[in-house]
This record gives C-alpha cells, structure tokens and sequence, in this order.
C-alpha cells in the first residue's frame, strides 16, 4: 500500500513538474545558493512576474 | 575528449582546460569507466538481437505478407524496434562525430542560472516538457491524409525519416542552441550565414508560420462546421481557461496541478453537456454554425488571445492542453495494443500511382513526403528546440535523450494516428476526407461517388454512412476534411473496444475533437504571439519605437497584421470550392519542410564549422533529401501542367473559363466560385514561389560557408565559432533515462557531498 501511495505522489510530482508547478520551489533554491542581498519574491509575486514576463517572450508551441 | 579533431575550432580546444573545483567530485563520468559499462556482454548481445528479430519480423508482416488484413500490433512492434534501434546506434554516431558533448561544460541552466527562464530541470522531466512542446495537431492530422495512398509509404517515411532526419534535425539544433545559450534559429542562422541568408531564413520563417497557424485553425473550422457538439464542448474550453487564469492569479497562486485537475473536470462536463445540449432543439439552432462563421470567430478570438496576458488566457489552457495530451497518448497507445484492431486497408492504394487523389492531390513522391511533416521531419521543432529547453538542460549530453528521443516519441504518436485512421471502413475514410465538390455533401451522393471510385473491398450504402454519423452524435460526417474528425473516428472505433461499447462512441468522438483543437488554440494563439515579435523586432530595425514589445500600438498593429495575414488564408481555405485541405495542405507540408531545410542548413554550416567533414553527411542526406522533396513539391506546384496539381495551371483553367463567360467549371458552380479559384490559386502561387525563392537562397548561403569552413581547415585557417565561452560545470546528473553503472557511482559520490555544496554557487553575477 505505501508503495502504491509512494508510486502514485511521484507521478503527481512528475506530472506537476512537467507543466512547471515546482518553479516557485526551485527559484527559492536558487535563490538561496546564489546569495543574493534582498529577500526572495513572495509565491504570489512570483508567480505574477512569471506570467508576465512571458506577455513579451512568448514561447512557441508546435503544430 | 582528449581527440583533437581536424580543424577543431578555439573554443573547443579550452574546453580541455576547463578545471573542475577540486572540493567536488568529477562533473563528467570517466571515460575508461564508460567504456567497461559500454562492453558487449551475451545477455546484451542477445537483447539487441532480439530487438532487431522482432523488427524485422514487424516490417516483414506490414511490407512483404500480403494477407486479407494486419494485425495493428505490427506497426507498434516495427516502429518501436527502429527507434529503439535508432536511438542506441545512429544518434550514438552523431553524439560521437557531430556534436561531441562534454559534461565538464556548464550548460546555459548553470552558467546563465536565474531560477526564472535558465533553471536545470531533471532530464525526464524536460523531456515530457520539450514533448508536450514540440508534438500538437500535426501528428496526428498529417498521417490520416497521407493514408489515401494506403498504409505502408506512410508507415515507412514515419519511421525510418524520424531516425534519419527528423530526430536529427531536432538533436543538432537543440544542441547548438544550448552551445549559444539558448539563441533562437534565426539568430543563429545570421550568425553562421551572414545578413542575405539570416534575412531570407528571417522572412522565410514569418511566413510559413502564417501558413501553418492559417491551416491549423483550417482544421479546427472543417471539425466543428455544423456540428453543435464540438463548437459548444470546444468554446466552453474558453470560460473554463479563463477561470483557471484567474483561480491561479488571484484565490491560489502556483497551485498547478490543483486547478488542471479542476479544469479537466470541467472539460470533461463540457463535452458531455456538448451532447445534451446539441440533443434540444435550441442548442442544435444556436450552435450550429457554418464554416464562414466559424473562420470569423477564430479570426476575431485569436487577436483577442493574442492581446490578452498570457496569464490570463494561454497559460491556463497550455496546462489542460499538456495534460491532455499526454493522458490521450498514453491511452491510445493502451487501446491498441489492447484492442490490436486488423486492418483491412491495402499497403498500396489504389491511388498511390496516381496524381489526382480526391484526399490530397499530387503524385506519392514528392507530395507524400510533405503531407506527412510532422512526425518525420518537422522545422517548426526547430523553433521550439532553440527556444525553451535549451535553457532548461542540465547537462550537455541529455541533449541526445531529449532532443532525439523526444522526436521519436513524436513519431510514435504519427503511426498510432495513422493506425487509428486505418482501422476505419475504407469506404467511410473516402466519403469523410473528399470534397463535398465530390461527395456532394449527403449520404447517398457520398456514398455513390465513393463506390464508382472502383477501390477494391468498398462497399459503402448510405445506411451505413447515416448510421455512423449518429453513432458519433454528428447530423452527417460526409466530406469532414481536414483529419481531425477521421481520427476522432478512428479513436472512437478503437477506445469503444476498450471501454464503453458503442453508447460511448459519440463521447470518445467529441474528446477527440477537443483535445486536437485544444492542442491547435493553442498552437494558433502562441504561434500568432511569436509571429507578431518576430514582425515588431523586423519592423524595429527601420523605426525603433516597435521594438519596445510594451508599447501597445505597435503591439496591436502588428498582432492585426499577423492575424490578418492567416486570417485571409483560412478564409480562402474555407470558402474554396475545391476544398481548403485538398489544395491548401501540401503548402503547409511544403512550409514546414522548407522550414526543416532552412534548420538543416543552418546546422550543416555550424557543424562544418567545427571540423566535423568526414561525417557532414549525417546533416547534409537529411538536408538534401528535405530540399529536393520540397523543391520539387513547390515546382510542381508552380509549374505543373496539370491543374489538380498546379496552381497556375488551375489559375489558367478557371480564367480561360470566365474569359469564355461560362457560369460553371469544375467543382465550381457559379461565377463567385469561379472567380474565388482564380483569386486563391493566385495566392497560393505566389506564396510557393516566395517559399523556394528564399529556402533556396538559405541552402546556397549555407553550403557556400560549408565550403568556406572546409577551405579554412584545409589551409589552416581556423574558422570562427559563434560558442559561448566554455566554463567549468559544478553539478552533475546522468545523461540517459536509465544510467549506467558508472553514472550510478558517480551519483553516489555526489549524494554524499553535504547539500550546501550540492548547490549552485557561482551562479548569480
């Protein structure tokens, strides 16, 4: 059963790693190892200027 | 690494310089390590044996046994062993001599890290990302086309030009991208080709995305035209993204997964609600709407779309759509090797060896080559592979996993919608594909026509017709060109087999429907975005205001210019009297290889670049293959005889006949038709001779800096790369989906490294 349970938040994980739900995460790390001086963005924040930045660098999806 | 290569440029030779910080283990895996895990063992020996036995019996049962019917699990088994094989030997060639990766190099994700657009991400993980990315429509509309001309051309230019030129192409420009920390195909192609072939692959590569966004929203209008089910079940797809834009914005910011599991609860309400709204009398009247209508509400949606934040409209619906797709994957690839449908279409139609098919018109060389794009050879990849993932990699020689591999998955979705369109009733694929012109339009007509076609085993009656548009929940499925609605068909067939029975056919019909124009909204609406930067960066040359991307006028004026621009080509495709797909889907093949030639070319250039001269051929065959496929598509277009086949041809038929004040010619039957033919064909010639024009101006500037490169090497002169500059990498992760034991035991060394020196550390700057 817990190997079930286990199977199956991986592929959760997976999943949402695929469209990018982890970005908040990894920008922390980041942002911790790379010793910046201010405080990170909030989630909210960030995830504002994420979607808005790609407004001006929109990225291709294929036919 | 330590192999000097004739003419090796100066950036790889630093490369041999580059010192690892002695504190943390090697970022590379030892060589001498590699090559014990790489030895031929019995057990491996036989493993790959027996993938090459069971090829090989696949390709024999679908090439040479010419049986009643084939068993579907066939084409499975023969793709699946040819890429397997593809992948292990022949990308493992091109790593070696071409693109020679060298894991002690940082990738742009590390040296260029700002944990917003360059990010390492897990290879499996990008994988799934550059997948969803690069695989949409195409796929699975191209091959069910090309399935007039019977199975087995289609089977074979899938599978064996994905190994040989479609993976290729995506490898190498995703692998020179990433040597240019992400740079986009067109920078680079005026990097390697100077200012007349950085131009010409420029303009070349606006207009083919004008034309393949124009047709992809072709096909989305021929699927939901007078049909209820689709254009409410499809429309409500708006609200619902919307909804999510704004739950992820405001109420629970990052929440991803959260919200695409309420959007696809949501969509599946829709499509369901599409049938019991379509079944009363009010929804049948408010939502059926003809193609005109149609083509105008995509025209006017996607300038909308593409004005709106991304976060708003896009992002939301990207999210439903990469989930979709791999969730409608993965399942029909369960239902058939599950349900192993027999096939009862021949290997060779009887139109392979003719050039007036009703389906796609044009002889089986060259036009086969450029109906089926996507999933073979697709330059649009090119685009996507020197966009995103190049940013994203971890390490250089995940290139080939991701890259090659990810266009092998792609071609894998090609054969499995060629298989879906193919265990259909063959009489029912020609009613459904051909021109009302032809067909008529009703069930009787239709299935007359289809039965004076004299193909063999073809039976049709109109009960038969009649019957299989209810099952579906459609009023009539007779002449829905364009693909989308044959697949949904055929994955109707196939899923009903597997779950539900015929009561759930109807259902499983509109969720195709669904997914392909969720995949195609997408696509136009990203692809109208791209198009409309690349128009404001050209414009900026000349005055600068356009090319502040925030500075609305310019935005809007040239998000109508690119809107109007594909507008006026679906219009056209739309009102055709000859029917939009049949004349219009070669350009779109034609585009988006002209589009794989200027990549190639581009490549060829850089890898000449690098001293790569004995093996060039690997870039060049693909290359060369791509070029006189489209160039002698385009030629014929332009200058055949043959008014099926040319546009002028056609163009001159149809003047001739209003010159001679007839009131009907051909498939057109009033003067407006006749005078729409004259305009379109017009249109569509000029634009194949555009085209060629500038690919071929691509292909001569490319192969005179190929020879150029080679002149240089030969004199010892040492030709200028355009690399980044080399820096030493600081992480490591393995390279393929499995890794080596070598690879395990390095990853072991750096688990043990405490987590405050895992990390990243030079990365701000």
């Amino acid at each position: 059963m817990n190997g079930v349970k286990a199977g199956f938040r991986g592929f959760a994980q997976y999943l949402g790693a695929l469209v990018g739900a982890d970005a908040y995460r990894k920008y922390l790390e980041h942002h911790a190892a790379s010793g910046h001086d201010g405080p990170p963005l909030s989630e909210r924040e960030f995830w504002r200027d994420r979607t808005d930045r790609q407004d001006n660098n929109p990225q291709g999806r294929c036919c | 690494m330590g192999k000097k290569y004739e003419g090796e440029s100066p950036n790889t030779l630093s490369e041999d310089l580059l010192e690892g910080d002695p504190a943390l283990p090697a970022t590379a895996v030892n060589e001498a390590r590699e090559a014990e895990d790489a030895k031929w063992t019995p057990a491996k020996i036989g493993l790959w044996v027996g993938i090459a036995l069971l090829g090989g019996v696949a390709w024999f049962m679908l090439a040479i046994v010419r049986g009643e019917t084939v068993n579907a699990i066939w084409f499975v088994f023969a793709s699946v062993c040819t890429y397997l094989i593809g992948y292990r030997f022949y990308s493992k060639v091109i790593e070696r001599y071409i693109t020679r990766p060298n894991d002690r190099r940082a990738t742009p994700a590390e040296y260029k890290a700002d944990g917003k657009d360059y990010v390492r991400t897990d290879r499996n993980v990008l994988f799934g990302h550059h997948f969803a990315a690069i695989a949409g429509a195409g796929p699975l509309v191209g091959p069910v086309i090309a399935a007039q001309m019977g199975y087995l051309p289609g089977t074979i230019w899938i599978i064996i030009g994905v190994v040989l030129a479609g993976a290729v192409q995506d490898y190498l420009v995703l692998f020179f991208s990433m040597r240019r920390g992400g740079r986009s195909l067109g920078q680079m192609a005026r990097e390697e080709l100077g200012v007349i072939g950085g131009t010409a692959a420029l303009v070349a590569t606006l207009l083919i995305m004008v034309i393949i966004v124009a047709i992809l929203a072709l096909v989305v209008v021929n699927a939901l035209g007078e049909s209820p089910w689709g254009v409410f079940s499809v429309g409500m797809t708006i609200p619902i993204a919307l909804f999510m834009g704004v739950y992820l914005r405001f109420i629970r910011p990052g929440k991803v997964l959260e919200v695409s599991i309420i959007g696809f609860v949501l969509l599946m309400a829709a499509i369901i609600g599409g049938g019991a709204v379509a079944g009363t009398e009010w929804g049948a009247a408010f939502f059926h709407l003809d193609k005109v209508t149609i083509a105008w509400g995509l025209i006017v949606y996607g300038f909308i779309a593409a004005i709106l934040p991304v976060w708003l409209l896009l992002a939301p619906r990207d999210y439903l759509s990469t989930f979709m797709k791999i969730g409608v994957i993965v399942m029909l690839a369960l239902a058939i090797i599950v349900v192993r449908p027999e096939i009862t279409v021949p290997a060779f139609s009887e139109f392979a060896s003719r050039d007036n098919g009703p389906v796609f018109s044009g002889a089986l060389f060259p036009f086969l080559f450029v109906t089926i794009a996507c999933g073979a050879l697709s330059g649009f990849h090119a685009l996507i592979a020197s966009g995103t993932t190049p940013k994203l990699i971890e390490k250089e020689r995940q290139t080939r996993l991701i890259g090659y591999g990810g266009m092998l998955m792609e071609s894998f979705v090609a054969i499995m919608a060629l298989v879906a369109a193919i265990s259909i009733d063959r009489g029912l694929y020609f009613a459904m594909n051909s021109p009302a012109a032809l067909t008529g339009g009703t069930v009787e007509t239709a299935a007359a026509w289809v039965n004076s076609l004299g193909l063999s085993g073809v039976n049709l009656t109109p009960d038969f017709l009649a019957q299989a548009a209810a099952n579906v929940g459609e009023e009539s499925i007779v002449s829905r060109t364009g693909g989308a609605p044959t697949l949904a068909v055929g994955l109707a067939h196939i899923m009903q087999q597997f779950i539900g029975g015929t009561s759930m056919m109807a259902f499983w019909y509109h969720f195709a429907i669904m997914f392909e124009a969720l995949f195609i909204l997408t696509a136009v609406d990203a692809g109208t975005r791209v198009a409309r930067f690349m128009l404001q960066d050209s414009i900026g040359n000349f005055v600068p205001k356009f090319k502040e991307a925030s500075w609305r006028p310019g935005a809007w004026l040239c998000t109508a210019v690119m809107v109007g621009a594909w507008g006026a080509v679906l219009l056209m495709g739309v009102t055709d009297p000859l029917g939009g797909i049949n004349t219009l889907f070669p350009l779109f093949g034609i585009a988006n290889q002209l589009l794989a030639a200027i990549a190639l070319a581009v490549c060829m250039a850089i890898a000449a670049k690098r001293g790569s001269f004995k093996y060039i051929w690997i870039v060049a065959a693909p290359l060369a293959f791509a070029a006189v496929v489209t160039i002698t598509a385009s030629f014929h277009k332009i200058f055949s005889p043959v008014p099926a086949v040319g546009y002028f041809a056609n163009n001159a038929a149809f003047s001739k006949a209003l010159e001679d004040g007839k009131t009907s010619f051909g498939t057109a039957k009033t003067v407006t038709a006749m005078e729409a033919v004259v305009r379109n064909t017009t249109v569509q010639g000029w634009l194949s001779v555009i085209f060629v024009t500038l690919s071929i101006i691509v292909i001569i500037t490319a192969v005179r800096a190929t020879v150029k490169a080679f002149r240089n090497a030969a004199s010892g002169i040492p030709n200028k790369d355009h690399e980044d500059q080399a820096s030493a990498s600081r992480v490591y992760a393995p390279a393929g989906l499995i890794p080596t034991p070598s690879e395990r035991a390095l990853m072991a060394e750096w688990n043990k490294l405490p987590a405050d020196k895992r990390l990243e550390r030079s990365g701000h700057h």
